[in-house]
């Protein structure tokens, strides 16, 4: 009796572990720190899942999800219900996503932005932003009247300090008059708060504004005010038609259909991208036609350049703020410098935030 | 950072700008407080008011309709409070909370198709005369018409309170509902009617942001305001004046700390960032230390549920 029991238990566990075999279809899960409504930084990740999911390849996703401790109930949730990739795509995933990596080893994870590949299941992949800050950078030290940049900062990461950099370097090569005043907010989406940063940084004499925050809020009050704007992430234009001379846009479907086909189809590897104008993975908004067609035919330019090589966005000599020497005359930085870059450039006003 | 006057008149007004929704569900609450209820779900009724606003603004393109419409909202979520506690006889403390929660969620789902929808312009009254009187104009001119009757509402509710008969019932209700009661006032049907007011009010708060401050949806958007408006009114010890002074402290160095930055001061980000909260919480505790005015004003029942008996 006792016997018979035992052999029928084992054989139904034998057709469920079957059945839940076969039921197991290739699942993509996506992390979103926003929602995908935010017309930023979210909103172009969720045009990549979108991509995916036209691929053939079912997903889901959880938006809205505060880097911290819920980052990594979300993404154990999403490993648990048979998800066999999954996008983490804020800088602050970046202690979590390893965590829950390392507990499930048949899942592979992929981070945004971050630099911690400490399971053999964990790839990292980030776009060159910086490339298209230079772009700014240049527009802005052209358009400026006041020379003053207003620039609204999230946190203080390598990732926005870089782009601080590119965006003042190209600025003072056309204009060495120029100052950056930086806002720093704390946030990545808080359109309130975007808002005021923005209205602070126009009191204070800035006639352009940018930023390194996801919500549209700092280009309208930038139409609003009558000043110069760029919009982040996605084409923001429609929100400030008269304002933005472009926008950097984060076009991530390539990359995220190409990972989940390799993983789906055996041939995902751990790897490191970073992605920039070259790839496609950074793109730039069409420029507004009121800066002059000869500006736009010189961005026009250096966007060619950049993606081709023949010009780099840290060029030496660059010195930081007490005017040590960063990177030499004539030499690029590299990217272990730029992925760690941690101090302002000659020509930011103010401290990082330690 | 430059001095001349015109460049503080227009600080000042940005100031003013920032601190209206604070102002206007503070000083519902505060009504909604004073006939003894206490309700914590301002910030679900403001973000309630917020997407209703904007959502009436995008279908029926008429502001008008989206004010109101939002008061409407709000005052309908309130309402759902008031029959759990007046008539239902629910915790104050636990609904108030629901009320939130489900003002949060209910609000996304109704704003999923109105997210990326640009605002329309909402009118600013005398433009000309902000921009042709330096220092004063920009104080005084060039708002929307919600932002005076915001700045008029704490003296208006502070005049209501403390010379009408029916600011006297409210304030009677709040300390002692039984003794109310045995006069002959209907505790229940005022305290309906304080809950209400408040709702239409925060309503209002979050119509001023999406359509005015930040004329846009997007979820969350009033940001823990409502619960800043819940502390300011208890911090305020009740009085509707010193309300609108924490209000406007606490937008005022929200403004200037990110004002202080822009000029390069050297002081810890963290430190400013933090200086709103604890600047509002000393200066309303310095103002506020009569204890004998802090007992007069505090409504005696807040928060304890009432029952007629039969």
């Amino acid at each position: 009796m006792y016997k018979l029991f035992l052999r029928s238990l084992i054989s139904v566990l034998f057709l469920l572990g079957l059945s839940l075999n076969a039921n197991a279809e290739f699942k993509v899960g996506f992390v979103y720190v926003g929602p995908t409504g935010d017309h930023g930084w979210t909103y172009q990740h969720d045009e990549g899942r979108k991509a995916v999911e036209a691929a053939g390849i079912k997903t889901t996703y959880v938006e809205s999800v505060p880097e911290g401790a819920d980052a990594e109930r979300v993404i154990r949730q999403l490993a648990q219900s048979g998800h066999d990739l999954i996008f983490t795509t804020s800088f602050g995933y970046m202690d979590p996503t390893n965590k829950v990596a390392k507990d499930f080893p048949n899942v592979k994870f992929e981070h945004a932005t971050g630099y911690k590949r400490e399971h053999s299941n964990v790839a990292t992949y980030s776009a060159r932003f910086y490339e298209g800050r230079t772009l700014l950078g240049h527009m802005a030290g052209k358009m400026t009247k006041t020379n003053t940049i207003g620039y609204i900062a999230s946190f203080p990461i390598p990732e926005v300090i870089r782009g601080i950099n590119a965006m003042t370097l190209a600025a003072q090569k056309v204009n060495p008059d120029i100052k950056t005043k930086i806002v720093w907010v704390f946030t990545w989406y808080d359109p309130g708060k975007e808002s005021e940063a923005a209205q602070a940084l126009i009191d204070q004499g800035a006639d352009i504004i940018m930023q390194h925050t996801d919500s549209t809020a700092p280009v309208q009050v930038a139409e609003k005010a009558g000043v110069w704007s760029f919009g982040q992430a996605s084409d923001m234009q429609r929100f400030a038609p008269k304002s933005i001379l472009t926008s950097i846009i984060d076009d991530w479907a390539p990359y995220y259909v190409e990972r989940s086909i390799a993983a789906r189809d055996g041939t995902w590897k751990q790897q490191d991208t970073w992605h920039g104008l070259k790839e496609g993975m950074v793109a730039m908004a069409p420029y507004n036609s009121a800066m002059g067609s000869d500006l736009v035919k010189e961005v026009e330019q250096l966007q060619k350049d950049l993606a081709s090589g023949k010009a780099h966005s840290f060029t030496g000599p660059i010195y930081d703020q007490k005017g040590n020497i960063l990177v030499a005359e004539g030499a690029v930085a590299d990217d272990g410098m730029l992925a760690g870059m941690n101090v302002y450039v000659k020509g930011v006003e103010g401290d990082i935030p330690q | 950072m430059s001095f001349d006057l015109n460049f503080i008149g227009i600080l000042i007004g940005a100031i003013m700008a920032s601190s209206v929704p604070l102002i206007l569900a503070a000083s519902g609450e505060l009504i909604t407080e004073r006939s003894g209820v206490l309700n914590l779900g301002v910030e679900g009724m403001m973000i309630i008011g917020a997407i209703s606003g904007f959502a009436l603004m995008v279908v029926t393109d008429n502001l008008f309709f989206a004010v109101i419409g939002s008061m409407v909202s709000g005052l309908i979520l309130s309402l759902i409070f008031g029959l759990l506690t007046q008539s239902l006889l629910t915790n104050h403390v636990a609904t108030g909370l629901a009320l939130t929660i489900f003002g949060i969620g209910m609000s996304a789902m109704i704003g999923k198709n109105f997210v990326g929808i640009p605002g329309k312009e909402f009118p600013l009254l005398f433009l000309n005369l902000k921009e042709s009187i330096p220092f004063l104009g920009p104080i005084f001119f060039g708002h929307s018409i919600i932002l005076y009757f915001a700045f008029g509402l704490p003296f208006l509710t502070n005049y209501f309170l403390k010379k009408t008969k029916t600011g006297l019932i409210i304030r009677a209700v709040g300390d002692s509902p039984t003794s109310a009661s045995n006069q002959g006032i209907n505790v229940t049907l005022v305290r309906y009617s304080c809950i209400l007011y408040g709702g239409a009010m925060c309503g209002l708060a979050g119509a001023y942001l999406s359509l005015i401050y930040t004329p846009q949806w997007i979820e969350n958007m009033t940001g823990g305001r409502g619960w800043i408006a819940l502390a300011l009114v208890v911090f305020a010890t009740w009085s509707p004046i010193k309300v609108l002074i924490g209000a406007l402290i606490f937008g005022g160095i929200t403004i200037l700390q990110l004002h202080m930055q822009a000029v390069g001061l050297r002081i810890p980000v963290q430190l400013l960032s933090a200086l709103p909260y604890i600047m509002t919480i000393i200066v309303l505790v310095v103002i506020s230390r009569d204890s004998r005015k802090i007992k007069l004003n505090t409504p005696t029942s807040l928060g304890q549920i009432f029952y007629k008996e039969k």
